[in-house]
């Protein structure tokens, strides 16, 4: 398994413009979703006089944060509607942005270790396949000739039973993604503006008009929170609230070396998921923190609790050194399903509740956005995914269901 | 880590409690009279702000009671522990 480097990029992907006083649409947030909501607004709908306006640098929230998992697997049908187009437009972008952002279709297993995981994984694989999904049941022999280096021995305390696997499913560098929504969205039109955060909302009424920032007061036709963590915040700016809780979310990654893990593993029951990066480091992550938490820092019993799971399931990692670990912020909702949907205040729509997994979704968060942004009307795809959900009570709840942890 | 003061039993590591989310959510007076749309309140909508918060924990692996704390979630700094119904009197414009 030998994988070129990334390429090499060059300074500049795109301008560093001053805010305008004024534009057709405003998008608040610069990580992944920010971007491919301007990048489908421009060229889904022709809108090109549009701002992203993010407080830090670009992508440096989750975006940069994530273990970057991508997979379609879910269990609900309007889920799998939603994270299978995603993974459809993930196999054109690389080409369509003229740009390698390595997106490996290495496969994702999901292990199962009790009776009831083997039943619900089971009945996720006949889900998947009736919406077309690519999904198979696999024993755990099947699973070791997969991924040969999970202990799949009876004899340790959760032993294998089996695994889910989508073989379209994978990773991609997370970087590089970014950049290259970026570098096209420049290519556009759009304007990128860093070290901007948006502090206020201008109301005509319940219309929204313009947005407060630390650069100035900026006039909007219509605005687009993508601030994943950071959603509740800005809600409560605009005067709603979210039905979202954000939390820390951490992850890690070793040393590097040699190519030993050809696929992607997530285990919900033990908490850990595990992959290789191109480079070479084990890339790991589990679950949130409990506590609510805006520090982009969790605790350090999570991390030993991940890897104690990791060595159950890895015995070959047993020497291996921890490099880094990090903190994100994530927006979980009631349901773990996103919220793309109009908002009470009119002309702000909102994206967010994507919690510990986005990142997969990234290109048809921003499509369904940039869609609902540009006519006022949800498209299909996130229709189901309104807020209206939590008074009518049709919740998609994949909390366990869909193997439910990035 | 957090380190935590059980209001019972003195402080503690984070991993011998459990945690709550927000404090102070009455249960409502008159369920039945509630609309669709307070029940969604009710059920699934919770404060989340940047900034002091006054959540819910429980000494699970000790003296399994369950106490209030004001906790900024941006600094994660504990600015007060407290027991029952009793507001956090020292932090004036705390959203409860
Ligand atoms: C450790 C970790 C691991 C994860 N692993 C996976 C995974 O394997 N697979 C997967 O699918 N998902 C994963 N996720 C989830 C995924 O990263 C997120 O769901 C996704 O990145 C959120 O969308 P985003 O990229 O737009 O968010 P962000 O990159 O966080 O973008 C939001 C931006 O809004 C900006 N912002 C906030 N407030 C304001 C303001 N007032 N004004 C201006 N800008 C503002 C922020 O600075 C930030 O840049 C993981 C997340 C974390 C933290
Ligand atoms: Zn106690």
């Amino acid at each position: 398994m030998s994988t070129p480097l990334p390429p090499e990029h060059p300074d500049w992907l795109w301008r560093d413009p001053d805010p305008k006083s004024s534009y057709d649409a405003i998008v608040v947030g610069g990580g992944g979703h920010g971007l491919a909501t301007a990048y489908y607004l421009a060229k889904n709908h022709g809108i090109t006089n549009i701002a992203v306006l993010e407080k830090g640098w670009l992508a440096g929230g989750n975006m940069a944060r994530n273990t970057t998992i991508i997979r379609s697997n879910y269990l609900w049908d309007e889920s799998s509607a939603i994270y299978e187009f995603a993974l459809k437009l993930w196999e054109d972008l690389p080409a369509e942005l003229d740009y390698d952002f390595h997106f490996s279709q290495r496969g994702v297993l999901n292990l199962a270790h009790t009776l009831q995981d083997v039943r619900d994984s089971t009945r996720r694989v006949n889900a998947n396949k009736l919406n077309g999904v690519d999904a198979e049941w696999l024993e755990p022999n099947e699973v070791a000739k997969v991924c040969p280096i999970v202990n799949v021995s009876p004899d340790v305390r959760y032993p294998v039973l089996g695994a889910t696997f989508q073989p379209r499913a994978g990773i991609a560098k997370h970087d590089h993604v970014a950049w290259a929504l970026a570098r096209a969205c420049d290519q556009l039109g759009v304007d990128l503006i860093q070290n901007c955060e948006v502090t206020g909302f201008v109301k005509d009424r319940d219309r929204v008009v313009a947005v407060e920032t630390t650069r100035g007061r900026i006039n909007a036709g219509v605005v687009g929170l993508a601030a994943a963590g950071h959603s509740s915040v800005l809600a409560e700016m605009a005067g709603f609230r979210l039905p979202v809780q954000s939390h820390p979310l951490q992850a890690l990654v070793s040393e590097l070396y040699e190519p030993v893990h050809p696929t992607v593993v997530m285990s919900n029951h033990v908490h850990v998921y595990v992959s290789q990066a191109h480079k070479g480091e084990l890339v790991m992550g589990a679950g949130v923190d409990s506590y609510n938490g805006y520090g982009q820092r969790g605790s350090f019993h999570v991390i030993e609790h991940q890897m104690a799971a990791a060595l159950e399931l890895f015995p070959i990692f047993g020497r291996a050194h921890l490099l880094r670990t990090w903190g994100g912020i994530v927006d979980v909702s009631p349901d773990a399903s996103p919220i793309i949907s109009a908002t009470p205040v009119e002309n702000l729509y909102v994206n967010g509740g994507w919690g510990t997994g986005g990142f997969k979704a990234t290109p048809a968060a921003g499509w369904a956005m940039a869609h609902t942004m540009a006519t006022g009307e949800p498209h299909e795809l996130n229709r189901p995914f309104a807020l209206e959900r939590f008074a009518t009570g049709a919740l998609i709840n994949e909390h366990g269901a869909a193997a439910v942890a990035h | 880590m957090l380190l935590l003061t059980c209001p019972w039993c003195g402080p503690r590591d984070e991993t011998e409690y459990h945690y709550g989310g927000q404090a102070h959510v009455p249960y409502p007076e008159d369920p039945d009279a509630l609309s669709d749309e307070e029940w969604a309140e009710n059920l699934f909508f919770r404060d989340n702000p940047a900034g002091p918060f006054a959540e819910r924990w429980s000494h699970t692996a000790g003296c399994r009671r369950w106490f209030n704390v004001v906790r900024d979630t941006a600094t994660y700094d504990v600015l007060e522990v407290y027991t029952g119904a009793a507001p956090a009197a020292t932090q004036p414009g705390v959203a409860r």
